[in-house]
């Protein structure tokens, strides 16, 4: 199965080169004509992508702690092509490629210019993601880390809303501006220990006084990708302007690269330093969760009302990594999934309704249910899921965390099992507004239903969502042993 | 040695010289109806002179005041090529805006001929030789439209400042010579080993402000924006690129061959005018509207950045600003290129609301220039990103990691202004035509566009151990 990595990371590649073939050898060819081809192109390759990836899980073995599919050519000065997944990552692979297709499915009939490059910016984005996940080098996982802004910020700045360049700049920036930090800390960490592998550097030993600098200059980056309060200010704008697509994929898979990279980085390496500044990733959580739903609820627009939430569930996942313990832990990876399977598919379900009346403007709808029963059915039961309710994935990520942060920190836990609470009342208020009620405005008397595009797209999210919570061990199996292997790296490591 | 042997060594030198002079008699001979005729004679030398500086002997000649080792064949090399493709890029441009003269190509040849000399300068004398020559010959390049009053104020205010920067490298010089007792780089270190004193220091900074001013770092830039705007395109093409590669080396000539013994003073300084370039060169480029001006204050943080590996006194330092200026000089050729090849209605784009759209319009050159601003920002996979990795790897590797850590910010303030380009480009309605893009500034940018990706990904490969040893070759550890 060697080589399997690298096959998956470029299969979206295909489409790129395909599409680029199609305007080199066709540019006379109609507008419309390209358009369609380019989506049945970008459909094939992510499905044909989706595929592939779910290879390595089947020949996966969960006990192994290492890494797997492991694939090592010597580059340049000391850098390495270096790619390996284990249980950690494995799941983040599958959940991007699983969300692809979706992704574009969802920008069927909703993207109607350029789309050509559309779908090229997407599968390019979708090659760097997995890369992101399976780069076992430090220099090669940073191309793919940074590579990605290039893409999302032409897909928030041509195909966004109305205050697009805005959002694109704010995301760029943002994101730039952590990230270079943590080259800095990548370049000195070459230095010293004279080698970028991650596996080598995860068994290297560094300074305690080092750590501390080094861990906050990855803190940098991804924190703000996370992104963890204070630093979450950009995410709301990019996913108020952002395609519905773009949001799908910001929330799904690209939030969830900070915390990998706490667990692939932080703790295992600067165990010291995590031990150090735990508390500090406990206030920081503990506020996320609290102000963030606050903030969320008083929200007029769908989008950011859900970009708050991510921020505040995103509180729960790095609460649960600092937890140190393996609820904690088996809690923050099952969270991520599950918030990129349940906020994915919210985004969706604001998309659906945007597509018809071209505004997420809470208060324009109401009433809801009586033109659109299957898409109520629908919307409540992601709704229900990112409340966390029992039986949907969302419960098992919440549940775990706070069990997890319970042995660490009650008060951090007190604080989280508020947030939930709170969780239920901006969610649920939204939900009442838009669905429930009588319907009063008069554009809406002509909103049709879910069509069968809308049908094929959620449906497998609604199996992921109820799957994964009737049946958590599919993800927790997988994980196990890789993150026993972590947190006993840590542990060994704390003392400094 | 023998004077033959000498002169073996300085082979490419003699086969620039000899053709600069022999193509400048049959121009004068022809007319200006020889100058295609002209400009290829001139790119063959420039080939040749590059093979042969690959296989002819090394050493050190004329009483080491010239050196040919690895370091000056790697630069040599690069130099020679990037002035062939100034060639390829200035020639056809000055037949389409009717100033044709086979003056040109002969201009261009004498400059690589001083900045080869500015790479194997091993003493004071003749790295002012090559310095003047290269200045020279730039500054009537500067002015070659002279019917322009901008290219001759540009030509004018380059030769005026020019001629101060080459006082105070002079001046410097002379108080090198008087303290240490002679010109040679390497009796200046002995003398400088056995305690030469103050004087020595006071000279060697004047003479690092002269060369500062050459490769336009901050704060000896002035010159620059004005240079860049009123000069034609292609000209700037070539003056952002050799000459700046010229003047870094000889910074690595002097400091590591000159004064190894004080690397603590000059690194100093050396750092100074690193940080305040980088830091200027980010937050002034963030108010041009002009995209000429923009891309020199963009070349000004470069440098910045090159001179953050020299600063570190290693030779993983000299590899890297090796390295890093490699890279740099095929993106900004490629990125000048580009506009070059752009005109609406016969008159160029150079501003910021001319390249509207023109991802629509243009989209092969449109993508050309997103890959150099993306480069320039230093995004990876692109090759600025690279040359900052090796550059930033250098400083940490020397306890430099907070200046490391600056640099980086500093291309965060920078990152605003190529995303700006990339912004109007792809996000912006267009402006209307273009012009037909000519075959030659296109072939250059699509080339230069395809080494800064992918090309570069396996060209670090063959790049790393080629610079390495050109970095070995100033002794250090």
């Amino acid at each position: 199965m060697t080589g399997i990595l690298s096959l998956v990371t470029f299969a979206p590649m295909v489409g790129v080169v395909a599409i680029l073939a199609m305007r080199l050898f066709a540019p006379k060819a109609d507008e419309a004509a390209v358009a369609n081809s380019s989506r049945w192109i970008a459909m094939a390759v992510t499905l044909a992508t989706f595929a592939l990836s779910i290879l390595p899980i089947l020949a996966f073995k969960p006990a192994q702690t290492g890494m797997q599919f492991v694939e090592d050519l010597t580059w340049f000065a000391g850098v390495h092509y270096q790619m390996g997944v284990d249980g950690i990552s494995v799941l983040f692979v599958l959940l991007t490629t699983f969300l692809m297709p979706l992704a574009i499915l969802a920008s069927w009939k909703s993207i109607g210019n350029r789309v050509a490059e559309y779908m090229i910016c997407f599968l390019v984005l979708e090659t760097l993601m997995i890369g992101v996940f399976c780069a076992m080098d430090l220099v090669l996982f940073y191309v793919f880390f940074e590579g990605g802004l290039i893409p999302m910020f032409l897909i928030i700045g041509i195909w966004g809303g109305k205050n697009r360049v805005y959002a694109a700049y704010k995301f760029f920036l943002y994101t730039l501006a952590g990230s270079v930090l943590m080259l800095a800390a990548i370049l000195t960490m070459a230095g010293i220990a004279h080698t970028t592998s991650i596996p080598a550097l995860t068994a290297y030993h560094f300074a305690p006084g080092l750590q501390i600098w080094l861990w906050l200059a990855f803190f940098a980056s991804f924190a703000v990708k996370m992104p963890m309060w204070p630093v979450h200010t950009w995410l709301p704008d990019a996913h108020v302007e952002a395609p519905t697509a773009g949001s799908v994929i910001l929330a799904g898979v690209l939030l969830k690269m900070g915390g990998y990279g706490f667990l692939r980085f932080s703790l295992p390496m600067f165990p010291y330093a995590s031990t150090y500044f735990t508390p500090l990733i406990f206030a920081m959580s503990a506020i996320a969760i609290v102000y963030t739903s606050l903030v969320a609820f008083r929200q007029t627009d769908m989008k950011k009302l859900i970009a708050y939430s991510s921020v505040a569930h995103m509180g729960f996942v790095t609460m649960g990594i600092f937890s140190g313990n393996l609820q904690g832990v088996q809690g923050a990876i099952f969270q991520m999934l599950s918030h990129g399977v349940i906020s994915g598919a919210l985004f969706l379900c604001v998309g659906v309704i945007y597509d018809r009346m071209h505004t997420r403007e809470i208060a324009f709808y109401g009433g809801l249910v009586n033109r659109m029963p299957w898409y109520a059915a629908v919307f409540m039961l992601f709704t229900m899921g990112n409340v966390g309710l029992p039986g949907t994935s969302g419960f098992v990520g919440e549940f775990l965390t706070m069990t997890g942060a319970y042995g660490a920190s009650t008060t951090t836990a007190l604080f989280a099992a508020t947030g939930v609470i709170l969780s239920a009342v901006y969610a649920l208020s939204l939900y009442r507004r838009v669905v429930f009620g009588e319907l009063v405005n008069p554009k809406l008397a002509a909103i049709t239903d879910l069509d069968w595009r809308e049908v094929v797209i959620f449906a497998p999210l609604i199996f992921g969502a109820l799957a994964l919570g009737v049946y958590p061990h599919f993800i927790t199996g997988v994980t196990q042993a890789s993150v026993n292997h972590l947190i006993d790296l840590w542990r060994a490591g704390a003392g400094g | 040695m023998t004077f033959e042997g000498a002169l073996s060594i300085a082979l490419p030198e003699l086969i620039l010289s000899i053709g600069a002079l022999a193509l400048l008699a049959l121009g004068a001979f022809l007319g200006n109806k020889s100058t295609r005729l002209i400009a290829s004679g001139a790119g063959l030398v420039l080939v040749v002179a590059a093979a042969a500086a690959v296989l002819g002997p090394r050493g050190a000649a004329f009483h080491g005041g010239f050196v040919q080792d690895a370091a000056a064949v790697y630069s040599k090399v690069v130099i020679y090529l990037i002035s062939a493709v100034g060639i390829l890029l200035g020639e056809p441009w000055l037949k389409r805006v009717k100033n044709s003269r086979f003056e040109y190509p002969v201009l261009i040849l004498l400059a690589a001929l001083g900045m080869g000399m500015m790479a194997s300068a091993g003493d004071l004398i003749s790295s002012y030789i090559g310095v003047e020559l290269q200045s020279l010959a730039l500054y009537v390049m500067a002015a070659f439209q002279r019917d322009d009053s901008k290219a001759s104020e540009a030509g004018l205010k380059y030769f005026i400042l020019g001629a101060l920067s080459s006082g105070i490298l002079l001046y410097g010089a002379s108080l090198i010579y008087g303290f240490a007792g002679s010109t040679r780089f390497v009796d200046i270190s002995a003398a400088v080993h056995a305690g030469a004193g103050t004087g020595v220091i006071f000279g060697v900074v004047f003479l690092m402000c002269g060369i500062a001013f050459k490769a336009s770092a901050a704060p000896f830039h002035m010159w620059t924006p004005d240079v860049y705007e009123g000069a034609p395109t292609p000209v700037v093409a070539f003056m952002t690129a050799a000459p700046k590669m010229a003047a870094l080396v000889l910074f690595a000539r002097v400091l590591e061959n000159g004064f190894p013994g004080a690397v603590k003073q000059w690194s100093q300084v050396l750092i100074a005018i690193a940080i305040i370039s980088m830091v200027w060169g980010a937050f002034a480029g963030l108010a041009q509207k002009n995209l000429k001006r923009l891309w020199a204050y963009s070349s000004i943080a470069n440098v910045g950045y090159a001179l953050v590996g020299l600063s570190t006194g290693t030779q993983e330092g000299v590899q890297s600003m090796l390295v890093f200026m490699t890279l740099y000089l095929i993106d900004v050729t490629g990125f000048f290129a580009c506009l070059t090849a752009l005109s609406r209605d016969g008159r160029p784009m150079e501003k910021f609301e001319d390249m509207a759209g023109l991802m629509k319009e243009r989209p092969g050159i449109a993508l050309c220039m997103t890959a150099f601003a993306l480069s320039g920002l230093g995004l990876p996979p692109f090759s600025g990103f690279w040359g900052k990795v090796y550059v930033f790897k250098a400083a940490a590797d020397a306890n430099l990691g907070w200046l490391a850590a600056l640099g980086l910010l500093s291309s965060v303030v920078a990152a605003f202004y190529y995303l700006r380009l990339i912004k109007t480009m792809w996000f912006d309605p267009p402006a209307g035509r273009t012009d037909a893009a000519p075959m030659d500034a296109r072939g250059v940018a699509f080339a230069a566009a395809a080494f800064s990706f992918p090309v570069v990904l396996p060209a670090l490969a063959l790049l790393d151990p080629l610079s390495r040893a050109a970095a070995s070759a100033f002794g250090l550890n």
